[in-house]
C-alpha cells in the first residue's frame, strides 16, 4: 500500500452476470491530483467510479481510501462525494437545503452549517440562488449546485461522473476552466470520468485510458497524446494514422504497428523537395474536409496505406490538394511511434 | 394536430352529448333532493329543504354513513401499507416470478365485482368466518391495493435512482435517506392513491353485498334497499347526493396531487 495515495485500487474486478465491466484494475491516484478516467461507453470507467463511491461492491480486489480498506463499506461511511451525471439534485429542497444536506445528516451544528453553505454558494457564484428550487435553475447552475453540495462536505476525494455531458459546448468549455480552478483552490483529489478526450487532455494532471474494463495506459496528457503505448490509445485520444506491420515496414521501416499523428505529416508543395532527414511517399488525394483551423486530407499512398493529413489552413494548400491530385507526403521519423497490440479488441477509431 | 372546422364542431358536439348523458342524471338526482314533489316526474317542482332535514334526523342513513366511512378508512389504510410494499418490491427488485406477481397484484381491479364477491363469500363460509366489518374490509382492500400500487409504482419508476444514491453518498444512512428523500418524494402519490382507494371503497356495492355481515348496511346498500320504498324516495335522493359529493372530493384532490407532483419533482 503506497503512502500518499488518495485512492489505491488493487486487482479490482466487477462482473455483472456474464459481463465483466472492470477486469483487474491496479491504480494509485495521488493526493490533490486531477485524475481523469477516459474511455468509450462500456469501457468500465463509470463502474470504476461507482466502485470507489461504494454504490457497487467489487467481485474481487480491494479499494483503499488514504490507505484504509473501504472495499466493503457502504457509501455513507466513505469519505468521498460524487457529482452525478444527471446532478441528482433533490427536487423538493431549495438550493441551500440541497447543499446543506450532507452537513445536516452528519449533524453539523446549525450555525456552522449555514456558514459553510453560504461559503459554498459563494464559491460557485450562486450567492443569490439559495432559496431557489433546482427546477428554476439553468443546466450550468444545477451543475454548480451539484458541485457545491459535494464540496461542502470537504471529502478526501471528489468523484465526477461525466458532469459536463449535458451542457452545450460553450458552457462546457467555461465549466472546464472553472472546475480546474476550483480543484486547484480546494486542493481535493478529483476523479473525473469522461468519454471526451479533449476534456481529459485539457483538465487532467494524469489520465487513465480505459478499454474493455482494463486500463490501456496511465500518464500525463502529454504522454498519452504524444507517446501512446497501444493502438487503442493512439486511435482514441486524438486522431492517429495506425499502420499495420506490413504497411509500416514499407512506409516507415518499422516491423511493428506504427502510428503517426495527422498534424505531423505535411504535403510538400509542388516543385519543392522533402527535407533530407524526412521520410516521404507519393499519394493520391481521396477526400478533402475544411475544418476551419485546418484542412483534413485523406490520401492513399502508392503502398496502399490510407493516411489522414491535417494541413493548417493558413499555409494555403489550395490547388495542391484537389481531389485525385498526386502529391508528396513527408514526415520526420521522430513522430513515428511503434505501439503495442492493444489488449482491447476495440481499435479506438477516429473519434 | 390539424383538424378541419367541421371535424372540431362534430367532436365538440359529441363530447358535450356524452358528458350530458353521464352527468345530467346525477345532477337531476341532486335537484330532486330539494324537490317539493315525491316523484321522479319531470319537470321538478318547487324548492324545499325538508328532505335534507328529514335525512339529517333519520338514523338509517347516518349509521350507514358511519359504516361506509369506517370501511373505506380501514380498507384504504390496509391498501396503503400493502400496496406501497408491493410497489417497492416490484419496481426496485427483480426476482423469480416478478412478472406473475405484478400481474396478480393489479388483477383484482379487472375482475368483475360479482365474481370477487361470490368467491370471497364462499371462501369465508368454507373457512368458517362469519361475515362482519372485517370480511368487508378485507374484500374492499383487494381492489384498493391496486389503486395504491399503481400510483406509488408510477412515482417510484419516475424517481431517478441517483437521488437515493446521492443521499447515501452525502452521508445519509438508509433511514435518513427514506425519511428525507424517498418518503417526501412519494408522499403526494401515497395521498393520491389513498384518496382514490377511499372513494372506490366508499361507493362500492357489488362486492359489499356478498361480504358485509347481515344488518351491516353501508351507504350504497342503504340506498339500494330503500329506493323501491316510495316513502323513502326523497331521502334516497338526499343520501345519493351526499355520496356523490363525498366521492368527488377525494377524486378531485387525488387528481390535483398527481398533476402537481410533476412540477414539484422539478423536471
Amino acid at each position: 500500500m503506497s503512502s500518499g495515495a488518495a485512492v489505491s485500487l488493487r486487482g479490482v474486478t466487477k462482473r455483472f452476470g456474464a459481463v465483466t465491466a472492470v477486469a483487474g484494475v491496479d491504480l494509485d491516484i495521488a493526493e490533490g491530483e486531477f485524475f481523469s478516467m477516459l474511455g468509450p461507453s462500456g469501457s468500465g470507467k463509470t463502474t470504476m467510479l461507482r466502485l470507489i463511491a461504494g454504490f457497487e461492491l467489487p467481485t474481487a480486489g480491494t479499494v483503499l481510501l488514504k490507505g484504509r480498506d473501504v472495499t466493503r463499506l457502504p457509501p455513507f461511511d466513505r469519505d468521498v462525494n460524487t457529482v452525478f451525471q444527471d446532478y441528482a439534485l433533490f427536487p423538493h429542497m431549495s438550493v441551500a437545503q440541497n447543499i446543506a444536506y450532507g452537513l445536516r445528516v452528519r449533524r453539523v451544528a446549525k450555525e456552522e452549517r449555514n456558514r459553510r453553505v453560504d461559503e459554498a454558494l459563494a464559491s460557485v457564484r450562486l450567492d443569490e440562488f439559495g432559496s431557489r428550487r433546482p427546477h428554476q435553475l439553468s443546466g450550468g447552475q444545477r451543475q454548480r449546485v451539484a458541485l457545491a453540495r459535494a464540496l461542502v462536505n470537504r471529502p478526501a476525494v471528489l468523484l465526477l461522473d461525466e458532469p459536463l455531458g449535458a451542457l452545450d459546448l460553450k458552457l462546457r468549455e467555461e465549466m472546464q476552466v472553472e472546475l480546474k480552478a476550483i480543484q486547484q483552490q480546494v486542493g481535493i483529489t478529483f476523479i473525473f470520468v469522461t468519454h471526451d478526450q479533449q476534456e481529459a487532455l485539457t483538465m487532467s494532471d494524469r489520465i487513465a485510458v480505459f478499454a474493455d474494463g482494463r486500463i490501456e495506459q496511465v500518464g500525463t496528457p502529454t504522454e498519452i497524446y504524444e507517446r501512446p503505448m497501444t493502438q487503442f490509445v493512439a486511435g482514441f485520444v486524438g486522431t492517429s494514422n495506425v499502420l499495420q506491420p506490413a504497411v509500416a515496414r514499407a512506409l516507415v521501416g518499422r516491423d511493428a504497428i506504427a502510428t503517426i499523428r495527422p498534424e505531423h505529416i505535411r504535403i510538400v508543395a509542388v516543385g519543392a523537395e522533402p527535407d533530407a532527414d524526412e521520410m516521404h511517399t507519393i499519394a493520391t488525394v481521396r477526400d478533402v474536409q475544411y475544418l476551419g483551423a485546418f484542412v483534413r486530407v485523406r490520401a492513399e499512398t502508392d503502398e496502399g496505406a490510407r493516411l489522414v493529413v491535417d494541413v493548417p489552413s493558413f499555409t494555403g494548400v489550395g490547388a495542391d490538394v484537389a481531389l485525385g491530385r498526386r502529391c508528396t507526403l513527408a514526415w520526420s521519423s521522430r513522430y513515428v511511434r511503434a505501439v503495442g497490440q492493444s489488449s482491447s479488441t476495440n481499435t479506438g477509431g477516429e473519434e | 394536430m390539424y383538424m378541419s372546422r367541421a371535424a372540431r364542431y362534430v367532436l365538440a358536439t359529441f363530447t358535450t352529448l356524452v358528458l350530458l348523458v353521464l352527468y345530467f342524471p346525477i345532477l337531476y338526482i341532486a335537484r330532486l333532493s330539494i324537490n317539493k314533489a315525491r316523484s321522479y316526474a319531470w319537470p321538478p317542482q318547487g324548492f324545499t329543504l325538508q328532505w335534507w332535514r328529514a335525512a339529517s334526523h333519520a338514523t338509517g342513513p347516518r349509521d350507514a354513513l358511519f359504516r361506509s366511512l369506517e370501511t373505506a378508512l380501514l380498507a384504504s389504510a390496509i391498501a396503503l401499507v400493502l400496496g406501497t410494499l408491493a410497489s417497492f418490491a416490484l419496481t426496485r427488485y427483480r426476482f423469480f416470478g416478478h412478472n406473475a406477481v405484478s400481474f396478480i397484484a393489479v388483477l383484482p381491479i379487472a375482475l368483475p365485482g360479482i365474481v370477487t364477491g361470490i368467491a370471497l363469500n364462499s371462501g369465508y363460509h368454507r373457512v368458517g368466518i362469519n361475515l362482519s366489518l372485517f370480511t368487508l374490509v378485507v374484500a374492499h382492500a383487494t381492489f384498493c391495493i391496486v389503486i395504491v400500487y399503481n400510483n406509488v409504482a408510477a412515482r417510484l419508476r419516475r424517481l431517478a435512482p441517483s437521488l437515493e444514491e446521492a443521499s447515501a453518498d452525502l452521508g445519509a444512512d438508509i433511514f435518513q435517506t427514506f425519511g428525507y428523500i424517498t418518503f417526501p418524494l412519494m408522499r403526494s402519490a401515497l395521498l393520491a392513491g389513498g384518496l382514490l382507494a377511499f372513494a372506490l371503497s366508499f361507493d362500492e356495492i357489488v362486492v359489499t353485498t356478498f361480504t358485509a355481515g347481515s344488518g351491516f348496511e353501508t351507504l350504497p346498500l342503504w340506498i339500494f334497499n330503500n329506493m323501491f320504498r316510495p316513502n323513502n324516495l326523497p331521502l334516497v335522493n338526499v343520501v345519493a347526493t351526499v355520496v356523490v359529493v363525498l366521492s368527488i372530493i377525494p377524486v378531485y384532490l387525488a387528481q390535483r396531487l398527481s398533476d402537481g407532483a410533476l412540477g414539484a419533482s422539478g423536471r
